[in-house]
């Protein structure tokens, strides 16, 4: 026995360290990712026998009316996040000096993504409350009223994006000063001998060399904005009437709520194929930088 | 628009900038602020309306113990801290092992599995909810604490062994040749090489998972419902359906949600921003 496992610890032993993590991840995370695909083919209610009804969820799908509203909240979010990025850029540009007191500044900047995504959520809808909220403070100063964003249909998805926002600009800032912090001072150098200032130093000098942190920003960004759900879920519950749903808080709505757990699974699957396109194009960009690199 | 540095020289200049700055970060911090001091606010003047004139007394010392005396969100906290800590300190053992094999052994399918890893971090969470809370079900784990450490331990293995295995992927080649020559074997390699080199990056990493673990609200909601095992994230959401206008209760609620994590980031914010830098391929 000895023997034997001295002769094999050499593969041995990597394979049993490797292995509860992988069994863990495997059956926790994969599996069950598999396992919701084959029930969207199924009518189940999360207590009795699954029903085939092959693309009987999908079929109804694509004739739900408040399917389109959930993927046109979805587009909303992920085209107002592309704000993050840039809006994290000129944060981070703005505190990159070195000046007494600017360490504290930065982590005071960095709050916003400690906190917890509900506690964001609570704080700006204290922050629209009609009549009393931070909002409704500001527009009074202007002899103006306050719409009720969060009741008003047309407003509640933005006023939610712009709540998210608020994190995922720290986050996007984060990136940034790092990226900042391993310029080279060479080229920046270079470049104000060449005469480059201001928009022409940042486009051609600085930029370019951050290619990389805009990627990963870039891609926090898209993830961050298809996750969405936290949010939706503590400022509006989707409401008012689903016009504030997304996929995500609309699939768990039909689940939880109404025990649909088979179009739970149908609408899930459908968020699946969106970020699944995206993984690939990701996944393709680091093993590729992985493989140059090895 | 690249800023040049502000010259050192420049007094008056450098006063102006931090001004500016100093008000942008105001603006920034304004939500936060208009929620801490409401939570310093009594009840009779939130029940008139008097939301942001002149307080007629102080209440943080009120609100606050009511926050802890009438509502169980004394509870809520201690249930995530049973939730938080057990996870992360599996998270870091998880993903250490298996970050060490795959940055140091070669073998077929080693780049599909950590592809898998990588990969499986970004499925939304909506695509393994129903399988996971069926699984927790037949468990009979379903609305334990035990269910939500499960969960978060597989899930932050994904992107803890990411990190762990491009921090140990990076510690120079003759330390492993070393130990190989004097005829160590993996599991004392991983020993006495390994874990004394990625302290940084083990506390790095604790730091950001107990942030991700501390902030979860999905998997509470989804995996729990007695008061007795919520989480703080879920206990709020709660209090803010229970306590619909008391806004200085569900204030001083929100900071207590708020404060553990905040409170870490300022300990280790150097570790923070180490990690997220190092890990951010994690959404």
């Amino acid at each position: 026995m000895t023997s034997l496992w001295r002769r094999h610890r050499w593969w041995l032993t990597p394979t049993l360290l490797i292995l509860p993590g992988a069994i863990l991840f495997a059956v926790v995370i994969l599996a069950s990712s598999v396992q919701s695909l084959w029930i969207s083919l199924h009518d189940w209610d999360g207590f009795g026998p699954m029903i085939w009804i092959g693309l009987g969820n999908y079929r109804e799908l694509i004739n739900d009316p408040q399917f389109y509203v959930s993927l046109k909240n979805n587009l909303i979010w992920l085209v107002m996040f592309m704000l993050a990025p840039p809006i994290g850029l000129a944060i981070a540009l703005l505190v990159n000096q070195k000046i007494k007191g600017m360490r504290v500044v930065k982590s005071m900047f960095f709050i916003p993504l400690v906190l917890a995504s509900v506690a964001v959520g609570v704080v700006f809808t204290w922050v629209y409350t009609p009549e009393f909220g931070l909002l409704a403070l500001i527009f009074r100063a202007f002899g103006a009223n306050a719409p009720a964003l969060l009741s008003d249909e047309h407003l509640v998805t933005f006023a939610i994006v712009i709540a998210a926002l608020w994190p995922q600009i720290a986050f996007c800032m984060v990136l940034y000063l790092a990226g900042l912090n391993n310029l080279s001072e060479e080229l920046v150098g270079a470049g104000r001998v060449d005469g480059a200032r201001g928009w022409n130093m940042l486009r051609h000098i600085v930029l370019p060399q951050l290619t990389q942190v805009t990627f990963i920003a870039i891609a926090v960004t898209v993830v961050g904005a298809l996750r969405s759900f936290d949010m939706i879920s503590v400022m509006t519950r989707g409401g008012p009437f689903g016009s504030s749903s997304v996929l995500a808080y609309q699939m768990f709505e039909q689940s939880i709520f109404s025990y649909r757990f088979g179009y739970g699974a149908a609408i899930a699957s459908v968020l699946f194929v969106i970020m699944a396109v995206f993984i690939t194009w990701y996944l393709t960009r680091i093993i590729r930088a992985e493989e140059r690199g090895a | 628009m690249y800023p040049r540095p502000v010259p050192e020289t420049a007094h008056a200049s450098r006063r102006l900038y931090m001004t500016l700055v100093g008000a942008i970060l105001i603006i920034w911090l304004a939500p936060l602020f208009a929620v801490i001091l409401t939570s310093f606010r009594s009840m009779a003047d939130v029940m008139s309306g008097n939301l942001w004139g002149w307080p007629t007394e102080i209440a943080v010392v009120e609100n606050y113990t009511a926050v802890f005396t009438q509502t169980p969100m004394a509870g809520y906290f201690l249930n995530s801290l049973v939730i938080t800590i057990p996870s992360v300190i599996g998270v870091l053992s998880l993903s250490t092992l298996a970050g060490f094999v795959l940055a140091r052994y070669r073998f077929p399918g080693n780049m599909l599995i950590f592809a898998l890893f990588v990969g499986g971090n970004f499925l939304p969470h909506q695509i393994m909810m129903i399988p996971v809370r069926d699984l927790m079900v037949r468990l009979n784990l379903y609305d334990t604490t035990t269910a939500l450490i499960i969960f978060h331990v597989a899930f932050q293995t994904g992107f803890a062994t990411l990190f762990m295995r491009n921090f140990i992927a990076a510690l120079p080649d003759e330390l492993f040749q070393a130990a190989r020559a004097e005829g160590a074997t993996p599991f004392q390699t991983l020993i006495h090489v390994v874990v004394p080199l990625v302290r940084p990056a083990l506390a790095a990493l604790a730091i950001l998972l107990f942030t991700f673990i501390w902030n979860d609200y999905f998997w509470a909601v989804v995996l729990t419902v007695s008061d007795n095992v919520k989480p703080v994230t879920a206990g709020l959401a709660n209090l803010r359906g229970e306590w619909v206008s008391a806004w200085n209760l569900i204030s001083a609620g929100t900071i207590i949600v708020a404060v553990p994590p905040v409170v870490m980031f300022f300990l280790m914010q150097k570790h923070f921003i180490a990690g997220l830098t190092m890990g951010a391929v994690k959404g």
